[in-house]
């Protein structure tokens, strides 16, 4: 594996943990805003977001760090998507703030006024971002993204049938995580709601075979990756959503947060395979697209260095969170809850 | 249509307007952890439940201002390509690597507030003290690494070839750059200053509207202690950046002073206007302004006349302005500070005037002025270049169409965002007045438990 390749694995280890918990936050968003305004949907929506409430903290730094190593390993990928995909990325943006503002805010605002509204905007927001950077990807996927400043379409390079598939099959796998996830948290709770997470884990599994479909007319190259090199990964995250399915079934929930997840990033790996060697398909290879050596170095030492700094914290973090549960009676002991 | 010109002006007006917002909160989040460990060491050191309680307040403070600021750090960094592109796309790969460092720090940060906050009354009390200082620890360096970017864009080094698409990069070139020993403290005092004196001013108006108590006393005292030592050395720091930008960036400095044509003698001008024929009123000392530069009244200043008109940076007298208002600031500032040790000396308290407390109240908002000064003058003096000499931001901006359409959209979301921050501290301090409500949530803390109805009811 070149060094360009290793950046590109970190970048990817980026991608895949802000799908997994980022894409969890904006599903729990939009289930928020399903369960209805006023007092009938109130008490899912404390469900909610109770439930959700650690997985907010890190979102921002995956984000940040996914644009970083972009920008710093591959610019002129990072040029291209940011100023032909313009709309769809402020959009996304846009659904971030609004998003990130809610976490800043809505542990004082309980009893504020407008609080309707707020939680409306919300929900609102958490459709917003995965479906437009679905869109980007459909875009990236497509073929659409020339090299340059702004060179590609400003509009039909993500308002088009792959883009919007994949935009929308972004917010159904946020639904679906954070269904599943919800699932775990609300037993614990006492109050279980497998409906949600079945019915995500149809829509989504639907939407992905769309998805394949629409790879097939629009996006051949990716296509052919993901039914040849990337077919094993492809299996696994098939394999993974149906175990999910089962245990939901039989009402075992030991591992279906794993599972989930695991579903969904076998399905970013192995796009990734199939998409290889190229960050734009067909006209920018990694190595084509990469910083010069030293600042590849640079990016893979910043990469370990991070690990090996920020793992402990959180362990740290994560060991004292369980301390609280286990001295708090108000909230739910860590022994009903899964690994 | 929009022309190229408009998209320029629209997407300087966003990041003017999008940094401008962050550097308070940044400011907040470097040095308001400092304020709170102050108080926490003094409240274990002399066993002070007052000194306690204000740690444990500001702690709260902290992950407010933290989280809003990591939202409006995310915008930024999504505008290096929605703005930007062409600039990063081509330096990305020289300056990124000080954004990954800041990274690290960020995420260690986020880490360390929550475990602060957790830590309150899961962890010993020096145990707990101690989990705090990475936080601080964290902020200095996320300020040296992202500042550092800054002051490569004004000092560039570290890659070649110097024209066309970077070849090779040397990352420690690019990280300890010129600008760097003078640019990354004078921000990092600025930090200090600001939330020194913002905090102090918080609590001087409650003293003012007759909260005299021990926490509001401390709460007043603390950060004023700590923003009155760092205003000096603030003075002195400046000086130095100031005489180091007429070397390194002379333009910058002519801008900045008015200077037309290189010459010696200079007269140093407050205020005025700066017109193409030089200063039009204003108040002129004959000579100082070379003297500033190279203690002799006989030091040659560059004018702006050595560059073609193309390549001088726009409204110069704004420029001039906001460095005099800079630097009067700090002076008043440092005013504040020998009134303060004055009355300390005097009295071993600090003045109990009320004149002492209003200009303790007006401290704060001079010292998010002179921030805000500073970086007009950093940012507005580098211009029309984006990296200084090397490329014009004219050629970094995005040829996508739609920036006054997504400035439109941040004017109004930053607006409510700054609002509801400012909402939300003062609900948080009524509730600290009112209820000493102690187990109040906030970002990055401990969830509170599940809805009570919720543990018995199945909803659906």
């Amino acid at each position: 594996m070149s060094k360009a390749d290793a950046v590109a694995v970190a970048l990817w280890v980026g991608v895949t943990m802000y799908a997994i918990f980022a894409g969890a936050d904006f599903g729990a968003g939009l289930w928020s805003l399903l369960s209805g305004a006023g007092e009938s949907g109130r008490r899912p929506r404390e469900l909610i977001d109770w439930a959700i409430g650690p997985v907010w903290e890190a979102n921002h730094v995956w984000l940040i760090f996914v644009l970083v190593v972009l920008w710093t390993g591959f610019p002129s990928a990072f040029e291209a998507v940011f100023s032909t995909l313009f709309i769809p990325l402020s959009l996304a943006a846009l659904g971030i703030v609004i998003r990130g503002a809610g976490f800043a805010f809505h542990h004082n605002a309980r009893r504020a006024r407008g609080r309707a509204l707020a939680e409306r905007l919300f929900g609102l927001a958490s459709v917003l971002t995965p479906f437009f950077l679905g869109t980007v990807v459909g875009a990236v996927a497509g073929g659409r993204v020339p090299v340059g400043n702004a060179a590609g379409d400003s509009v039909t390079s993500w308002c088009n049938p792959l883009s919007l598939v994949i935009g929308a099959l972004f917010t159904a796998t946020g639904a679906y995580l954070s269904a599943v996830f919800l699932v775990s948290d609300a037993r614990r709770a006492g109050a279980p709601d497998l409906e949600r997470a079945l019915v995500s884990a149809v829509v989504t599994g639907a939407l992905a075979a769309v998805g394949l479909f629409a790879l097939h007319r629009h996006a051949r190259f990716v296509f052919d990756g993901l039914t040849s090199d990337g077919l094993p990964l492809v299996i696994v995250s098939a394999l993974c959503g149906i175990g999910v399915l089962v245990l939901l079934q039989r009402r075992a929930l030991r591992g279906t947060r794993v599972l989930a997840a695991g579903a969904v990033a076998s399905v970013i790996w192995g796009w990734a395979i199939a998409q290889h060697p190229y960050l734009l398909p067909k006209t920018l290879t990694i190595s084509a697209g990469a910083a010069p050596s030293a600042t590849l170095t640079a990016v893979l030492v910043v990469f370990g260095v991070a690990v090996l700094l920020v793992l402990p914290a959180l362990g740290l973090l994560f060991t004292l969170a369980q301390r609280s549960f286990v001295e708090e009676t108000s909230g739910p002991s860590p022994t009903e809850g899964e690994a | 249509m929009l022309t190229l010109a408009s998209n320029l002006g629209a997407a300087r007006s966003q990041m003017a307007f999008t940094l401008g917002f962050h550097i308070i909160l940044a400011s907040l989040g470097v040095a308001l952890p400092a304020m709170m460990l102050i108080a926490n060491y003094l409240g274990l050191r002399r066993d002070d439940a007052h000194a306690l309680e204000l740690a444990q307040r500001w702690s709260k403070a902290v992950a407010v201002t933290f989280a809003v600021g990591a939202v409006t750090g995310t915008v930024l960094s999504f505008e290096f390509g929605l703005l930007w592109p062409a600039f990063t796309g081509r330096f990305g790969q020289v300056f990124g690597i000080l954004f990954g460092i800041e990274g690290i720090f960020f995420f260690l940060e986020a880490i360390f507030i929550a475990i602060y906050i957790f830590g309150w009354k899961r962890l010993s009390p020096w145990t707990h003290f101690w989990t705090g200082v990475p936080v601080v620890i964290a902020g200095l360096g996320g300020a040296f690494s992202v500042v550092a970017v800054n002051s490569w864009m004004n000092q560039p080094q570290g890659y070649s070839p110097a024209t066309g698409k970077v070849t090779s990069v040397e990352p420690l070139k690019v990280i300890f750059n010129p600008a760097v020993p003078y640019e990354v403290p004078h921000m990092i005092l600025a930090a200090y200053l600001v939330t020194g004196f913002l905090v102090a001013g918080i609590y001087a108006v409650g003293m003012l509207r007759g909260r005299r108590d021990r926490i509001h006393r401390l709460g007043l005292l603390i950060p004023l202690t700590v923003a009155c030592i760092a205003t000096p050395i603030q003075f002195a720091v400046g000086d130095t950046a100031a005489r180091a930008i007429a070397k390194d960036q002379p333009i910058k400095f002519a801008a900045m002073e008015c200077v037309q044509q290189t010459h010696t003698d200079v007269t140093e001008y407050i205020y005025g206007r700066c017109t193409s024929s030089g200063v039009k009123g204003g108040l002129g000392i004959p000579g100082f302004d070379s003297f500033l530069v190279g203690w002799s009244t006989g030091t040659q200043v560059v004018g702006l006349d050595t560059v073609a008109p193309d390549d001088r940076p726009p409204a110069n007298t704004m420029l001039h302005w906001a460095f005099d208002t800079m630097v009067g600031i700090c002076t008043v500032l440092i005013g504040l500070g020998l009134w303060l040790a004055i009355g300390w000396w005097r009295k071993r308290d600090f003045p109990q005037t009320r004149w002492f407390l209003r200009a303790t109240a007006v401290s704060g908002v001079l010292a998010v002025i002179a921030l805000e000064c500073g970086w007009i003058v950093t940012e507005v003096g580098r211009q029309p270049w984006i990296v200084y000499n090397v490329m014009r931001t004219s050629d970094a901006v995005t040829h996508a169409n739609g920036i006054w359409v997504t400035f439109g959209l941040i004017l109004a979301l930053y607006l409510a965002l700054g609002t509801a921050l400012i909402v939300t501290l003062l609900a948080m301090s009524r509730r600290w007045r009112s209820a000493g409500e102690h187990d109040e949530s906030v970002p990055y803390g401990p969830e509170p438990g599940p809805p009570p109805d919720l543990a018995t009811e199945s909803p659906g």
